[in-house]
């Protein structure tokens, strides 16, 4: 409850700052956020798009160490796990995309034009809705849990091409080479504190409806355990 | 020494048995061929008939006939596995040799039929379509056998979960195509360059993706083959 609370205040600070704060040329006060050349005030999706891109990958990460766990274990709590976190990793997916279709939109001019990153974010979107169909698709618990599981492995180990290889392989004009050239991160104090907050919120809200959602499939899975059978 | 060798000897031995069972099967009824030539036919015509006498550039070229490799292998490749659950076999299988020959058994059964497919494709497609030339052979040959490999990597162990699931033939392209698009756009790129006559250097950075590709996709394979076969 205390969590619930906390992680909402912490996110509707972090918004208002991230939307409020001036961006200027010099930066002098220290709620002075820098102007980066080239995406000016578009910057700002930078705290929305970044922890949800972040979370969408997590997601997926989490589904397979629970999906490797269930594999070894054969603990039907593991597979709930697994199946909640690609739940909350494909929703946090699915706005990864809109917003950076909506910046796409103001900045390249057009919602989509297959971006290496775009691409990449495009076969996660699949991946996880390929993950659900098979689940849909066999109706026997343990068997469900086993190939979700293998399914989720053999994504996981071909992901490392698109998400690491391919952006790099092709040009991309996603801005991280405008932000982070040479791996020094242009943002001043405020602005890193700001995104790091945003990250921070962005993960604690997520782990709050994963646990929620945990709990609750726990508890379904008892309920028909004890029903059925 | 003598005895690791013998027990080498034994588990190439059943891995060329599950293949040579396969085999002889297909040519008992040639169900796979017959169905896999029929679709790239009926594909390679549906091209013809949307150009018409239109030529299309190279790049378009070079990417459809990895559209209808694509579908071709995803119509013929998932028969693997599922033969074995629908004529009950599955379990002798199990009884009789161990995971990991069952799985390079039907690898090897995979590559050749994809490989075969290729082939098969590749000529029709050089003959009847209009503006298909290859100006670089060694990448073209190269991209072939590599992406022919991937193909049959990624769809032995998707077919073998695909036999255990309820809705065989639908969701097979589903699961698959996520997994083989970084294969597909290394496969197409390479193509594109071998069309365009590019020096073999230039596709190298595709050729090092493929091979890691198949090796990766092989390995994590024989890590988790267990888990789908065994009940």
């Amino acid at each position: 409850m205390a969590f619930r609370i906390a992680v909402g205040l912490w996110l509707t600070l972090v918004v208002i700052l991230s939307l409020s704060l001036p961006m200027v040329a010099r930066p002098e006060h220290w709620y002075d956020l820098p102007i980066v050349p080239g995406l000016e005030e578009k910057a700002r999706i930078l705290f929305f798009h970044v922890p949800t891109a972040w979370l969408s990958v997590v997601g997926f990460l989490l589904s397979l160490v629970y999906g490797v766990r269930y594999l070894r274990r054969r603990d039907p709590e593991d597979d709930l796990k697994s199946a909640t976190s690609a739940g909350i990793g494909f929703l946090f997916c699915v706005l990864a995309t809109v917003t950076g279709a909506i910046w796409a939109r103001f900045s390249w001019g057009t919602w989509w034009n297959w971006d290496p990153r775009q691409t990449s974010i495009f076969v996660l979107l699949l991946i996880y809705g390929a993950y659900f169909a098979l689940r849909s698709a066999i109706e026997v618990e343990e068997k469900r849990g086993t190939l979700a599981a293998v399914y989720a492995i053999i994504a996981g180990v071909t992901m490392p091409f698109f998400m690491f290889i391919m952006p790099r392989v092709l040009s991309s004009l996603h801005p991280e080479p405008i932000l982070n050239t040479q791996g020094k991160i242009q943002m001043n104090a405020t602005m890193l504190i700001l995104f790091l907050s945003s990250l921070a919120g962005f993960t604690g809200l997520a782990y709050w409806m994963w646990r929620l959602n945990v709990r609750m499939e726990v508890l379904l899975h008892r309920h028909h355990g004890q029903s059925g059978a | 020494m003598a005895a690791p060798e013998v027990i080498r000897g034994s588990w190439l031995r059943s891995v060329g048995a599950v293949f040579m069972k396969d085999w002889r099967a297909e040519l008992r009824t040639r169900y796979a061929v017959s169905a896999l030539l029929m679709f790239v036919v009926t594909t390679i015509a549906i091209i013809m008939f949307s150009l018409g006498s239109e030529e299309a550039p190279a790049d378009v070229l070079s990417g459809m006939l990895w559209v209808v490799i694509f579908f071709g292998a995803m119509s013929g490749l998932a028969r693997t596995f599922v033969v074995e659950e629908e004529r009950g076999t599955a379990m002798t299988l199990q009884l009789l040799t161990t995971p990991g020959a069952v799985y390079f058994g039907k690898l090897l059964f995979n590559l050749v039929l994809v490989f075969g497919l290729n082939l098969v494709t590749i000529a029709l497609y050089g003959l009847f379509v209009n503006g298909f030339i290859i100006r670089t052979v060694s990448i073209f040959v190269l991209t072939v056998v590599l992406g022919s490999a991937g193909f049959a990597a990624a769809a032995t162990i998707l077919a073998a979960i695909i036999a255990r699931a309820s809705t065989k033939g639908t969701l097979y392209p589903v699961l698959a195509f996520p997994v083989l698009l970084p294969l597909l756009l290394a496969v197409i790129n390479a193509t594109r360059l071998a069309s365009e006559g590019a020096a073999f250097s230039e596709a190298s950075g595709e050729f090092q993706l493929l091979v890691s590709y198949i090796a990766v996709v092989i390995a994590a394979s024989t890590l988790v083959f267990d888990y789908v076969w065994k009940d």
